[in-house]
Parts: structure tokens; sequence; C-alpha cells
């Protein structure tokens, strides 16, 4: 008997489970040992990672019930329940910070979210494929680039030598330096990342493309709709999932945000319009060392978050069959 | 065969430009750049608008960033932390992704639940930050390797590589007596080099661009990877703690305007050869691309 032929018992037990005794499902657990052994010894580092590193900073958030002394520790330090939760809904930072992560998301979902798309089926367009190659490798190329190094691109082209003030000035206007602007905040951070992630970000909606039936098209063709309508008619719906499984995460993402950009672009100047919850978050924690408080403040952000993940989803599946879960 | 319309025409002229014009947007940054790296510093002061070519000719900028001790410093240790880390992360996601690709498991969709929850909450960056410290690995080099084995998008995608392989092939080689490691090594992996090469290119990139575990984890700059030496000469500004190459050159120019055109110079050449590297290695993956990121999107 191969090994093959106990295995595919095994799996019908495992199916059968619910109804049989415990003896048996202890029996199935042996069973399933002695034959993958091997798999969970692969799998032991994996699930070991797991629980120290995912899991371990999740016990951690005990820390934002305490008032943290390191040299407590975090189980003697004084709990304080809700305190640190309570001192954030009355933070005089709150109204801004809670805006500034709205909106720095709401202009990405504006501008940044349709960005790909149009790319994407701009390129689907194009008949000369050489054309096509080039453009793709040249438009990929900034995602490549560090966040340090586009930061430190932002910094001189902004400055009131840079390129983009040279360009104000052709124009008629005065060299301002761009990055102490607090208004300019938000379309430098959006922009700057539509041109770093463009050209990857439509890798999967030309991908998805590439799925569409040639028959559709040429039925289209057949009924007379020219380049655009069949883009229109074609092209686009039948990307629509893909668009809607990406929109549920860009929406379920709303009041998250990399800090590691904000870090790089920010200061105090403009902290008004470019301080976010997680840039809050390091400041006052990594920098501050105000461990519990910005811990709570994370929470909030974390389990805020889930809820809009959650919400996106639930009015995806109402709206359509498309949905995460 | 093709009957092309006048709206066609237009539509054809109309999306020609605008690739062009997003092809060129994404280009010139960067061709300013190299042009600005080889520059006369004076001339490229003085110089207001677009470049189309270097001004003048220097490698100035590049002898004094190659003489810079910290410079080089930081890129044997990004080098290091690309070699090591990549390594660990390659092999912690082969095997992650091995067992979550087995089809006969018992504790299968546990481990896949202990997976899942991960990906919709944590414990955010304080917790994490003091766990590493918990575990004395702040300011060790481990601090950039072990917390980040494991990226979970990079195994779902690789798991979903490794299912694609034929089941039969598998089951012909249990038959023959093979075990899960000669399974996984020799029938899965030599299967699977088109999506292992797109997670070893996305994980080489992240090394490689990595700095802020860097910044906040190490304290000695011997350690410092080179986007947090980067971090200083572009973004805070403050070359003071650089030794020899770069402040020689900067402060040893003569007056104060010459002396803030080299600081100038400098950031062009460091930009230049800290991303040389990762440009000459993307393209040779690009067509591994598409699979790679539909497969980890749509199907996680």
């Amino acid at each position: 008997m191969s090994l093959t032929g106990t295995e595919r018992q095994l799996n019908k037990e495992a199916a059968a489970i619910t109804v049989k005794t415990r003896r048996k499902v202890l029996e199935v657990i042996k069973k399933d040992f002695k034959h993958n052994w091997k798999v969970y010894l692969m799998a032991l580092p994996v699930v070991a990672f797991y629980i120290i590193f995912c899991y371990g900073p999740m016990w951690g958030l005990s820390i934002a019930f305490v008032d943290f002394k390191p040299r407590l520790g975090i189980l003697k330090s004084p709990f304080v329940g809700l305190k640190h939760f309570k001192n954030f809904v009355t933070d005089p930072y709150f109204g801004r910070l809670v805006t500034n992560t709205f909106m720095l998301n709401l202009w990405g979902l504006v501008f940044g979210f349709p960005a790909p798309i149009i790319l994407a089926l701009s390129l689907n367009e194009v008949v000369n494929k050489r054309f096509k190659r080039t453009v793709q490798t040249i438009t990929y190329m900034p995602h490549f680039i560090s966040l340090v190094v586009v930061c430190g691109l932002i910094r001189i082209f902004c400055g009131s030598d840079g390129l983009l003030n040279d360009i104000i000035a052709m124009f008629g206007g005065e060299r301002t330096p761009l990055l102490a602007n607090a208004n300019l905040f938000r379309p430098i951070y959006t922009f700057s990342g539509i041109w770093q992630n463009v050209g990857w970000d439509s890798i999967i909606y030309l991908a998805a493309i590439s799925n569409v039936s040639p028959e559709l098209y040429e039925s289209a063709t057949i009924d007379g709709a020219g380049r655009f309508r069949r883009m229109w008619h074609v092209t686009i719906p039948s990307i629509a999932p893909t668009i809607t499984i990406l929109l549920i995460f860009a929406i379920g993402g709303m009041l998250g945000s990399a800090h590691e950009k904000i870090i790089l672009l920010y200061n105090p100047v403009t902290y008004e319009k470019a301080d976010v919850i997680a840039s809050y978050v390091y400041r006052r924690g990594l920098q501050e060392f105000d461990y519990s408080y910005s811990a709570a403040v994370g929470l909030i952000s974390s389990v805020v978050n889930f809820v809009f993940l959650w919400c996106a989803n639930a009015a995806a599946r109402k709206m359509s069959e498309t949905s995460l879960w | 065969m093709l009957h092309k319309t006048v709206g066609d025409r237009i539509f054809n002229v109309v999306n020609y430009i605008l690739l062009s014009f997003i092809t060129f947007a994404c280009l010139y940054p960067v061709l300013y750049v190299i042009f600005a790296s080889v520059s006369d510093p004076i001339q490229l002061q003085a110089h207001r608008g677009f470049l189309y070519k270097p001004l003048g000719f220097t490698l100035a900028g590049y002898k004094a960033v190659f003489k810079d001790s910290d410079i080089m410093t930081g890129y044997a240790n990004t080098i290091f932390y690309v070699v090591v880390g990549v390594a660990v992360n390659m092999v912690f996601t082969i095997l992650g992704a091995y067992v979550l690709s087995r089809k006969n498991l018992f504790w299968k969709k546990a481990i896949m639940i202990i997976v899942t929850i991960t990906m919709f909450f944590g414990g955010g960056l304080i917790p994490f930050y003091l766990l590493v410290k918990n575990l004395g690995m702040e300011n060790t080099r481990l601090a950039l390797i072990i917390p980040y084995a494991l990226n979970t998008w990079n195994m779902i995608i690789m798991r979903t590589g490794f299912e694609s392989v034929p089941g039969e092939l598998e089951e012909a080689a249990k038959v023959d007596g093979a075990d899960h490691f000669f399974i996984l090594t020799r029938v899965i992996l030599p299967l699977s080099k088109a999506v292992c090469a797109v997670i070893l290119l996305y994980y080489v990139v992240g090394a490689w661009n990595s700095w802020f575990p860097a910044m906040i984890f190490l304290r000695e700059r011997q350690k410092f990877p080179l986007q947090l030496m980067l971090r200083e000469i572009l973004i805070t500004n403050d070359t003071s703690q650089m030794q020899q190459g770069i402040s020689m050159t900067v402060s040893g120019s003569g007056q104060f305007g010459e002396t803030t055109a080299y600081r100038e110079l400098i950031k062009y050449t460091t930009i230049v050869i800290s991303t040389v590297p990762i440009m000459c290695f993307y393209p040779f993956i690009q067509k591994y691309f598409v699979k790679g990121v539909y497969v980890g999107s749509l199907k996680g």
C-alpha cells in the first residue's frame, strides 16, 4: 500500500471528525503526525516566528493599560485602565491627527487610486510591443528607488533653488521653499507617491486585462464600437472585480498610514497638515519615550482600521459579488 | 484587417502622447540626478531650470564619496544585511509556503488562522519595538534580520506558486520513498524558479532600501546600513558626523559658496551609487513581475 492511499484515508477521516468519538480524533492526530512530522518540523520555525514577533506585540499591547515604568515592567506597573485612551481623545492634537490621516488617504484615493488604472488601460491600447515594453520598464523604475532617496529627491526639487521653483519662476511666480508650506504637503506627498508607484501598481490591472477574452473585443468591434467604447464597455467592466478588491483595501486603510515617508518629509512647520496618527505614535513613543500613551494611540488606530476594512468589505459584498471574505 | 476610424486615430495619438509624458516624468528626475552627479558643482549651483546634459565634467563627487569611510561602511553593512537577511527570509518563506501548500495536514487550518489574523491586526510599532528590545537585540545586527524574517504576503504568493506544481509529480516521488525534504528541494523548488525569483527580488529590494528598523534599533555608526547614512546627507542635511572623504571635500573646498556647492554635488553622487545596484537588478526579473503580483494579490 502506498503512502498516498493512507493519506487519502486520513483525509476522509479528518473530514468526518465531527461525528466520530474523541478517541477517533486522537487516532487521526497520531496518524497525521506519523506521516507529516517532517512537515511540522518545517512549520516549527515559521509558527515560532509568528508567535514571537506577531503575537508577542499583541500581548505587549497590555502596556497601553498601565502607566509603564521601565524598572517595574509591564505586569507590575500601575494599572490605569482606559486613561491613555481617554487622554488621546481629549488630546489637543486629536482632531488634527484624525483629519490629517483621513485627508492624506482621501487624496490618495482620489488621485492615487485611479492613476495606475488609467496607465494600464492606456498601455493596453498600445499596439507597438517595443514601445509598451519600454514604457513599462521605465515606469516600474521609481518603485525600486528607496524611500530615503525619493524623499531626498523631493527635498532637492522642492527647495527654493530646486527645479519646481525654477518652473514656477519661469511662469513669473515667486520662489518659496515648497516643503515649508503646510498647504502643499498633501499634493507633494500624493503626487510623489503616484510618481513612485503608478507603474508598479498598474501591473495587477494589466494582468487582469490580459485575462479578458478576445472574443468580447471582436464582437464589440463587429457591433461598431471604436477603441474608446471598447475600453469603456469591455475592458473596464472586465477588470471591475480587481478594482473593487483593491478599492476595499484602499478604503480599509483610510485611517492607517505609513509613517516612514511622513517622517522623512515633514518638519515642525508642516505638522499642522502633515502629522498623522502613525507619525505621532512614532514621535511620542520612540522620541519622547511615552510608551504607554503611544501604544494606546496605536491600538485605537488599528482597531478603527479593522472596523473600516470590515465595513468596506461588507459594503462591497452587498453591492457586488466581489469581496475579500 | 484594421479599419481605423478618425476617432480611433485621435484616440491613438492622445494615448501615445499621454504615455510618453508619463514615461518622461518617471525618467527625467533620474536623468537629472545622473547629469548633476558629474557636473561641475559651481556651474551646477548657478544653473536654473532643466538639465539636458552634464554641466562641465568632474568625478570629484564620486571620488569624495568613495573615500568616505562612513559611506563605505554603510555599503558593506547593507551588503551584509541583504545577503544574510534575504537568506533567512528565503528559508522561512519557503518552509512556510511548503507547509501551507500541503493538502493533507490536520493542523493546516490552525496554522492558516494563526497567519491570517496577523494580516488584519497587529500590535503596532511601540510593542514591537519593546519586544525586540527586551529580547536583547537592540543595537545588534540581528535586530534587522530576525524580527523581519518573514513577510506574510510573500509567503502566500509562494504558496500559490507551489500549489501550481502538478500533484502527480509529488505522488510519484512519494511512491519512490521520497520524504518531505526531498520533495521540497528536488521536486517543488526546481519547478518554482519563477516565483522564487520574484520573491527574492522583493526581499532584496526591501532589504537594500530599508532604513527605519536600523534607525530605531541601532545606535553605533559602524553598524548603520547605507540608507541611514544617506538619510543624514539627504534629509537631515548633517554631514558633520561624516568622516574623511565627504567632510574633507566639503570643508576643504575653500569659501562658503563652494562648500555648499560641493555639499549639493555629493547629494547627487550618493544617490547614484546607492541606487545603481537595484537599477541593474530589476529589469532581469521583470518578466516574472506580472505572475508574482497577480497571484499574490488576488489569491491571498
